[in-house]
């Protein structure tokens, strides 16, 4: 069996060494519903700006992929796990996570937003008027590092595991304001009546990159150039306009 | 261990802070106040209920038959859901006192685990007090105790025995359920512990760690209830020791 993985992996290596690994097999991890980035349709098909462009991706690099569904909570202990290969749901990059997983180039970013009922007066940049105020971010995003960062003790900050169990609560005035991933707070708060954005987006880091095992340095290279290639021929752009009215392009 | 070797491995962990050791312990502080009050609210409505569960007309123990098989057939983390959002729903709710108190997670958790351990300790109380011997209760009656003495002197002194090992079993459940608490944002134990997971990405170290904690909180209990224990059954020791 050892020696059977030996020249596996040697077998694998002659092959990233010389021609483009044909047929590799992916397993890509996507956290759903996650819209517009990863949801399932009517029909309850696999869809979404990263699904589609990790599809785009795939049949660049010749891949044959698979699409896993995996909860936030488990995606970066399921990688190391080898439960899959990439994760493309919107990780954003950042320096405690690049000490567990590799990243590729940034694909996208997109801002926070601050989203609450119309009744809502504070100006969320003044820390005198948000005081006591409480905040709803969703647990490890960019949004709660940077309120945790920049407002704790200030207001009352309430972290959840999904969107919708925070939007319940905006709704039922448990919360005052959310701090969510702007196209996430579009598509969730802004849908229903009596709620509104107040304040500006904030752009947040260096933006959302494929994750991958750190010792997969060639499959890294492979997803690199495939998306360079996306973002140069047009795909990506058609994609983008497909699901944004703004632009979300790195 | 040398404290200075201790000083140097927590300058060398980035997990262990002070600041993440103080956010265990105000996790610690609200999973005991909210297991602690719990089990005070569930124990003082289960005596009565069992009692009223245990009376021969279906009018009186139908509605405890019912509370019971409702709390005990539906999951806790079910019945949290319910009440947690389930209140904040009621149009109108939030103009009304009542949301000074629903609103913050703790009391909706307060109130759904009351309920849950109070049905589950109404029926190991009931358990014990239909098991009582029946000639402890015609001796009773014998003396010439009407209901009321009977039940305080004879019957709930004996059930309290027969129920407290099962009674501790539900406590140690109860420690272990209030876990879930964390999924209505009240930063309890696993709370602080999930909110350092994502923030180190180390789910061995926050997750181990807090296990540990709970085992220290079970150990604490299982002391207590070895302590009660002992003196409830004293009379079944051996004479002199």
């Amino acid at each position: 069996m050892k020696k059977l993985m030996i020249a596996a992996s040697c077998a694998l290596a002659m092959f990233a060494g010389g021609v483009q690994a044909e047929g590799r097999d992916l397993r890509i991890a996507f956290d759903v519903p996650y819209e517009p980035f990863e949801y399932k349709d009517e029909n309850g098909e696999l869809t979404g700006f990263e699904v589609d462009l990790a599809a785009a991706m795939c049949e660049e690099m010749k891949a044959d992929c698979e699409f896993v569904i995996q909860a936030w909570d488990g995606m970066i202990p399921g990688l190391l796990a080898r439960k899959f290969d990439l994760i493309m749901s919107s990780m954003s990059i950042t320096p405690e996570r690049a000490e567990r997983v590799l990243f590729s180039e940034p694909y996208y970013n997109t801002p926070g937003g601050w989203f609450g009922p119309e009744s809502f007066n504070a100006d969320v940049t003044d820390m005198d008027s948000m005081k006591g105020k409480t905040v709803g971010v969703q647990r490890g995003t960019t949004m709660d590092t940077y309120v945790t960062e920049e407002m704790s003790g200030v207001v009352t900050i309430k972290r959840y595991t999904t969107a919708d169990d925070m939007v319940l609560d905006l709704e039922g005035q448990r919360l005052d304001v959310v701090f969510v991933d702007y196209p996430v707070g579009e598509q969730t708060v802004l849908t229903k009546d009596g709620f509104k954005e107040v304040g500006e987006p904030v752009k947040l880091g260096e933006g959302v990159g494929v994750a991958m095992r750190k010792r997969d340095k060639d499959i890294a290279e492979e997803v690199n150039a495939a998306l360079r290639k996306l973002k140069e021929d047009g795909t990506y752009d058609a994609i983008m306009k497909k699901y944004f009215a703004y632009d979300v392009k790195v | 261990m040398p404290p200075d070797f201790i000083a140097a491995w927590l300058n060398k962990n980035e997990i262990f802070t002070a600041m993440t050791i103080m956010e265990y312990w105000d996790g610690m502080v609200t999973t005991v106040q909210l297991v602690f009050l719990c089990l005070v609210i569930g124990l003082a409505f289960a005596v009565p209920l069992a009692i009223l569960r245990t009376v021969k007309n279906p009018f009186v123990s139908g509605p405890v038959w019912l509370y019971t098989y409702l709390f005990r057939g539906t999951p806790l983390l079910i019945q949290l859901y319910i009440i947690y959002y389930g209140i904040a729903q009621i149009p109108g709710i939030q103009q009304t006192f009542w949301w000074e108190i629903f609103r913050e997670p703790f009391y909706p958790a307060l109130l759904a685990f009351s309920l849950n351990t109070c049905a589950y300790t109404t029926e190991i109380i009931r358990g014990a007090i239909v098991s009582t011997p029946h000639g402890e209760i015609e001796a009773a009656k014998a003396y010439g105790m009407n209901w009321f003495m009977r039940m305080r002197r004879i019957v709930l002194p004996s059930a309290a025995r027969r129920a407290v090992q099962a009674y501790s079993n539900e406590v140690i459940f109860m420690l272990h359920s209030s876990a879930i608490a964390s999924v209505v944002t009240i930063v309890d134990l696993t709370g602080a512990a999930r909110n350092i997971y994502s923030r180190f990405y180390a789910p061995f170290e926050a997750f181990i760690f807090v296990a540990l904690c709970y085992m220290a909180l079970t150990f604490i209990l299982v002391f207590v209830f070895r302590k009660i224990e002992n003196h409830l059954l004293r009379h079944q020791r051996p004479a002199g020791s």
